[in-house]
């Protein structure tokens, strides 16, 4: 018993990451003013690329900042489109979806010649720097809190940080004090969608260490409920994404045990990060206060 | 009925214009992933468009797609984003598998898809309008409780005794009728496109079509005109339920050979997000949406012939449509592009 609560919290850490770097990369972004939804097809396009780019090259890390660097790009494309065309904030998140979608589910047949399903060799996998007879820690889980550390930092205790929340809170003010709205805007929202697309190689190459067209498994929308229960703080979402990442780690761990099997169907134990989300989402709104020019375009007069 | 002609024309040349971008950045992708784009589009279009066949193929794959692209076009322009349709697809499907079974006809079939629809599609209405949840997280988060939901229902509540790979199919008397002998296209078709124009008639020439895009338009406003924003969310996603949970019915009932819900769940799977990129190439509009269902419909009936005669694997039209979807999400893409065609 004490092994197994052992080794579900220490999963828990592991699936953590993905969900904390995205809710902290879309904090930053949000705190600028600007909304993506795109998450989601980030996460998805950055594990499949990121695996590419760790088999190509025989090393992990450079398939995590391949990843990192998929999800820049995205980044650019939506920040690109929200920031300086003023575009619609939740549509160009809906495109990249889709398109995640399509390229995923096109690419494994087409790259790798499987159906559905790659598995990434072990070797190209990143080595755990903690081994216990519970499990083991990634690497990946302490560079996450220390992004998470740093972010909180620069975004609450600097000048910098103070300029990106002025953005996103009040932008007539900020471009009045000479701030250039739009290019905090954007390197905020280039910033979310890189931390999203490392979160996302992480999945492919180091945690689930497999390249499906369901990977992402709307983690990317848990996270962004996960940004809103936080606060938009990134240290609370810290602790969110420990939370969901249990009931994330919870439902997989069950699937995979016969004896919960019996007792009840594998279906109804996948469907609990999905219902602690909107049960977390429905309980806590009205205490929480998104920034105030979120997901609106600036335009100057 | 008076038509705004000049409105619809800029629309129409952005959605052409994506739909090109589209088209072409895919068979970029297809050269540098080893494959003949050539070759690959014309087995696409010769498949879905090169005979009686394939335009019987075309608007049965269309059928449904119409119908969930009508749940997020409502949604739009009620001010919503609506991603709920993909998990109210499945229910709408299970609950006319199970009704037409018990009473063997097509109108309790249709009532099943209507009745689920609006039950699931209900739930993030009252999360939105007495909890303030945004619909987009929670009608996600409603498609993954669905999809195993709808998944241990499949396998463990209604499996055909004779084949395990199928749900239990509906009977012979609770079938659309086949429109074109040896083809998939029912008259099933027809029930989208009857949706489309009833969509079409409800938004623009009533009341209640009238409060759904004002509120959409402006919430405020709305208000001050003395409309419940409310209501209007309320009825926004249960019309929008009724819609997904008839693509659902109308699916297992009007598609041959199966008409049951078959392994994994494959055959009602995706219509949901296809939906959504119906409907924003269409503008949110049901008769844009009738025409541009038609057109990803195309896509997806010529997609198995594009695997068969040039071996590229039939997702490639996912992407394609993905694509499409980011450039409708560029704003003023005429103008950019008059711009850079003048430098």
């Amino acid at each position: 018993m004490m092994d197994t609560a052992l080794s579900i919290l220490i999963g828990a850490l592991t699936a953590m990451v993905p969900l904390v770097l995205t809710s902290v990369g879309a904090t930053v972004s949000e705190r600028a003013g600007v909304v993506n939804i795109g998450y989601e097809g980030i996460l998805l396009m950055s594990a499949f690329f990121g695996a590419m780019f760790a088999e190509i090259s025989g090393s992990p890390w450079i398939g995590l900042i391949g990843g990192a660097f998929i999800g820049m790009l995205l980044g650019m494309l939506h920040g690109f489109i929200t920031v300086y065309l003023k575009g619609d904030h939740v549509i160009p998140g809906i495109g990249v979806n889709l398109l995640a979608l399509g390229v995923v589910a096109f690419g494994i047949p087409a790259y790798w010649g499987t159906a559905g399903q790659h598995q990434v060799p072990s070797n190209f996998r990143i080595a755990p720097i903690i081994k216990t007879a519970y499990g083991s820690l990634s690497p990946m889980v302490l560079i996450t809190i220390v992004i998470v550390v740093l972010t909180h930092w620069v975004l609450f205790r600097t000048p910098l940080g103070l300029r990106i929340r002025s953005v996103g809170e009040n932008p007539e003010a900020a471009d009045a004090l000479g701030i250039n709205v739009e290019r905090y805007r954007f390197l905020a929202t280039v910033y979310g969608a890189t931390l999203a697309g490392l979160g996302g190689a992480f999945m492919s190459v180091d945690w689930l260490g497999t390249v499906t067209k369901q990977l992402s498994a709307g983690r990317g929308f848990i996270a962004l409920a996960n940004m809103v229960f936080s606060g938009w703080n990134p240290l609370r979402a810290l602790l969110g994404g420990f939370i969901f990442g249990f009931f994330d780690n919870l439902s997989v761990w069950v699937r995979t045990n016969p004896t919960v099997q019996e007792i009840i169907p594998w279906q109804f134990v996948a469907t609990l990060p999905y219902l602690v989300t909107l049960i977390i989402v429905a309980g806590i709104i009205g205490r929480v206060r998104a920034p105030k020019a979120d997901g609106k375009p600036y335009k100057r007069e | 009925m008076r038509v705004d002609i000049r409105g619809f024309i800029k629309p129409l040349i952005e959605s052409l214009i994506a739909i090109v971008i589209g088209i072409l950045l895919g068979a970029i992708i297809l050269a540098f992933s080893g494959y003949n784009p050539i070759k690959a589009y014309i087995a696409l279009f010769d498949g879905a468009l090169g005979s009686k066949y394939g335009w019987a193929m075309t608007l049965s794959a269309t059928t449904p797609m119409i119908l969930t692209a009508l749940t997020f076009g409502l949604g739009a322009r009620t001010g919503l984003f609506n991603i709920g349709a993909e998990g109210t697809v499945y229910f709408g499907a299970i609950a006319a598998l199970i009704l037409t079974n018990i009473w063997g006809n097509i109108l309790m079939g249709l009532l099943g898809g209507i009745i689920a629809g609006i039950a699931w599609m209900g739930i993030p209405a009252f999360l939105k309008v007495f909890r303030g949840v945004n619909e987009v997280v929670s009608t996600i988060m409603l498609n993954w409780m669905a999809y195993f939901l709808a998944l241990y229902i499949v396998l463990q509540k209604i499996p055909n005794p004779d084949d395990p790979n199928k749900t239990i199919a509906v009977p012979l008397s609770a079938r659309f009728p086949i429109i074109i002998r040896g083809t998939e296209l029912s008259w099933a078709f027809a029930i989208s496109v009857i949706a489309a124009v009833l969509a079409y008639y409800v938004l623009w020439h009533t009341t209640l079509g009238y409060e759904l895009r004002v509120s959409g338009y402006n919430e405020r406003a709305a208000r001050y005109a003395g409309i419940n924003p409310k209501k209007a969310i309320i009825w926004s996603f249960l019309i929008g339920g009724i819609t997904s949970g008839l693509a659902g019915a109308v699916e297992v009932m009007g598609r041959p050979p199966s008409y049951a819900i078959s392994q994994g769940m494959a055959n009602i799977y995706g219509y949901g997000f296809d939906g959504i990129g119906v409907s924003l190439v269409g503008r949110n509009h049901p008769l844009g949406i009738i025409f541009s269902g038609i057109f990803f419909g195309m896509l997806k009936a010529g997609a198995t012939a594009m695997q068969i005669e040039a071996g590229v694997p039939l997702e490639m039209v996912r992407m394609v449509q993905g694509i499409i979807v980011v450039t409708v999400a560029i704003p003023g893409i005429l103008d950019l592009l008059k711009r850079v065609v003048r430098k």
